[in-house]
């Protein structure tokens, strides 16, 4: 880059400040990320940040105090002295590199002698993908016993998440094409002010659609089913793909257009043949788009498919969870982790695409 | 015969076109209508089917997407039989009309339907013109869902812009330039549900006789605070922990639409400048910001809006409790959960009402580009 040739920014400066925003950015979802894959009574004694190897205090020595000690006064063990009070939280010895523990009461109690040591590596499992993932009561062999514990079912919920946003991709894209062709190419009457309400509900708030939209669906008893779900997606969908798909449709060569026409090809053919081919990053720009919008979507999956079971989408069953288990944090960061990682997939696998759509101008 | 009679031989002929040209009409329009049949029939049964999800999910693909250009085709050759004058006309209609009516019944219809459904009571049953409106501007249940919806945009919005801004400005000079964008980027992929679920665990509280869990509460324990309930605590303030979680997502749109627009500043100017003595915060505030402005007004506009309909983040967190509603969840919960479907349809006509000045910047800014 020329630019940094003398610049006079200090160049240290940018790299710091912007390696602490990264961070920033990245402990949420790092968090996360750890702890699912922490046992879970770890995840409840610990801060997850204690998996970064640090020194711990470790129990060397454990003796039983001399009976003839006076327990009131203040005593000393291993260079560490204290009253009762004081031992009881622990006192470091004056060299700092021992510290002393009173365990138990007052009479009775022990001396715990400790050292600063490195704390091993941290205990993983999987546990608690196999219990969010497996289903609402899970059995584990223990050594000992066989415990049942309340799991979560995630799998099937990941299921119906695909189940709901591969069509809801699918279905608008064609509609969307041809819509975005025919504004572009055609000369129509009321094409302008047709084409301006597309962009005028580009913005418009769900809200608003969903009560009488939910009417209808009574009346076709489609609640509770995938139908709904998609079909929904691609009414609300259609406004940024038609938009999406203008902005790059009719900046297609004119001269194409033209020698196409020309040879007597059909609106049809020149679409089917000329554009839709031509247009294929456009299309995929929007198909992640909408992957990312109907898998992410709690809004509309809520309300259409409201609290039938078995058709459950993976943000739904995370909502309810939060709801129900909110500190179960072994099941919430292990189903906040499997909600997440096809979008994260597609995202980062694509991200080219996404960005192209994101420049070309989008309002949602 | 034929040898002697050229011209009846050339009638007959396009007698028989004519009809083999009708033929061919008819049996368009009758696979059309098959074809109409079959995919009102999948309808049914997918609405119906007990059979495996995926299974399900692949046949609805192959209807929609197959289907739909079944029916594109078919409508197109049966307007292509049409006269040519006709055709002009009629083959827009197949191409635009079916997205036109998908939009119109899920989106416009409704916000007619909605706003008739605003002028009555909560069951539907009577007449009762604004009277939801005036609850709407004056219960002090609805002044707090206003105020958050201001403190969102506000501090929402500003936030975003900043480091927005600080990020796509700082990475244009850094090596790790890629790197440090799909970090920044990577929270948009996630659902607001699921970045609920990681600030959650964040803002985690537990007895101060306890181990902090939660980061936000460690680091203050560590610096010998009280841990506190984060979003439940210091209204209205505990509003801004929720909306550092959608600054958190949406920062990443904002650093790649100011990336781009940076990047198409002039370098010559910038050079210019520099061989001038201009200091590098001078020629941030006053080269390259002015020549951005058209991009930070739409990230801007986006943002408005993305926060005016925040629902999903205030739902899992708090479910509005605390303090928190905000126009969406108030929606939802008059609408769905209390029931009053007068009062829920007022608010979702507020709603819209409150995006109506950035729906006329866009059809503005439409305009104006067609004309160019």
């Amino acid at each position: 880059m020329a630019k940094s040739k003398g610049n006079p920014f200090p160049r240290v400066f940018v790299n710091v400040t912007l390696v602490v925003i990264c961070l920033l950015w990245l402990i949420p979802t790092l968090g996360l990320f750890v702890s699912s894959f922490r046992p879970r009574d770890e995840i409840m004694s610990s801060g997850w940040w204690t998996i970064i190897p640090h020194k711990v205090w470790v129990t060397t020595e454990q003796f039983t105090p001399d009976p003839s000690i006076d327990r009131n006064g203040v005593m000393t063990f291993e260079g560490a002295t204290g009253t009762f009070e004081e031992l009881r939280k622990g006192v470091e010895s004056a060299d700092g590199d021992k510290r002393v523990v009173w365990i138990g009461n007052k009479r009775a109690g022990t001396v715990q002698v400790q050292e600063k040591e490195w704390s091993g590596a941290p205990a993983t499992t999987l546990q608690n993908y196999h219990d969010v993932l497996a289903g609402k009561n899970v059995t584990i062999a223990n050594n000992q016993e066989e415990a049942a514990r309340k799991g979560e079912d995630m799998a099937d919920a990941f299921i119906n998440s695909m189940a709901v946003t591969f069509p809801a991709v699918v279905i608008p894209i064609l509609m969307a094409a041809f819509a975005a062709y025919g504004f572009a190419w055609m000369r129509f009457p009321g094409r302008k002010m047709v084409f301006a309400l597309m962009v005028a509900l580009l913005v418009v708030p769900l809200q608003i659609a969903l009560v009488p939209v939910l009417t209808d669906y009574v009346h076709l008893r489609l609640n509770g089913t995938y139908m709904a779900v998609w079909l929904a997606h691609t009414g609300f969908g259609l406004p940024l793909a038609v938009f999406l798909l203008y902005n790059y449709i009719s900046t297609l060569p004119r001269e194409i257009m033209e020698a196409a026409i020309v040879d007597g090809a059909s609106h049809f053919k020149i679409f089917w043949r000329l554009v839709l081919p031509l247009s294929t990053p456009a299309l995929a720009s929007f198909a992640i788009f909408q992957f990312l919008w109907v898998w992410n979507d709690y809004l509309v999956a809520l309300i259409f498919i409201g609290n039938v079971p078995g058709v459950q989408v993976l943000t739904m069953r995370l909502a309810d969870m939060v709801g129900s288990r909110g500190s179960d944090w072994h099941l919430l960061t292990a189903g906040g982790f499997v909600s997440m990682i096809l979008p994260l997939i597609i995202f980062f696998s694509l991200q080219r695409y996404f960005v192209r759509g994101l420049t070309a101008g989008s309002v949602k | 015969m034929t040898l002697l009679n050229p011209d009846a031989d050339e009638r007959s002929a396009e007698l028989a076109r004519a009809r083999r040209r009708r033929n061919r009409a008819l049996f368009t329009l009758l696979s059309g209508i098959i074809a109409a049949v079959v995919l009102f029939e999948g309808f049914f049964a997918l609405r119906d089917s007990q059979a495996p999800k995926l299974v399900v999910a692949l046949f609805a693909m192959v209807w929609g997407g197959g289907g739909m250009a079944i029916l594109y085709l078919i409508a197109n050759q049966l307007v292509e039989f049409t006269p040519s004058a006709w055709q002009r006309r009629l083959t827009p209609i197949v191409f635009v009309l079916p997205a036109i009516a998908f939009v119109v019944y899920f989106l416009a219809l409704p916000a007619v339907r909605t706003f008739i459904a605003s002028l009555f009571d909560r069951d539907g049953s009577n007449f009762v013109g604004l009277a939801n409106y005036i609850t709407v501007f004056t219960e002090p249940f609805m002044l707090v869902t206003f105020r958050n919806n201001v403190l969102w945009i506000v501090f929402g919005a500003s936030f975003t812009i900043i480091f927005g801004l600080l990020v796509a400005a700082l990475a244009d000079r850094s090596k790790f330039e890629n790197l440090a964008k799909a970090i920044i980027f990577m929270p948009m992929a996630i659902s607001l549900v699921g970045a609920g679920v990681i600030w959650k665990f964040i803002y985690a509280v537990r007895d101060p006789s306890d181990v902090q869990i939660g980061l936000l509460n460690a680091i203050v324990v560590a610096f010998g605070g009280e841990p506190q309930a984060w979003i439940a605590m210091l209204q209205p303030w505990n509003n801004l922990f929720l909306i550092v979680i959608v600054v958190w997502m949406q920062t990443g749109y904002a650093m790649v639409l100011f990336s781009a627009a940076i990047k198409s500043v002039p370098t010559d100017i910038i050079e210019a400048a520099r061989v001038d003595g201009a200091g590098e915060f001078k020629i941030f505030f006053s080269i390259i910001i002015p020549s951005i402005m058209g991009t930070v007004v739409t990230v801007s506009a986006t943002v408005i809006i993305f926060t005016l309909k925040i629902f999903d983040v205030v739902l899992v967190m708090t479910g509005g409790q605390f303090g928190t509603d905000v126009i969406a969840t108030q929606f939802y919960n008059q609408y769905f959960v209390n029931r009053n479907f007068g009062l829920g349809s007022a608010i979702a006509i507020v709603l819209l009402l409150t995006v109506i000045p950035v729906m006329v910047y866009n059809l503005r800014q439409f305009n104006k580009r067609e004309t160019l």
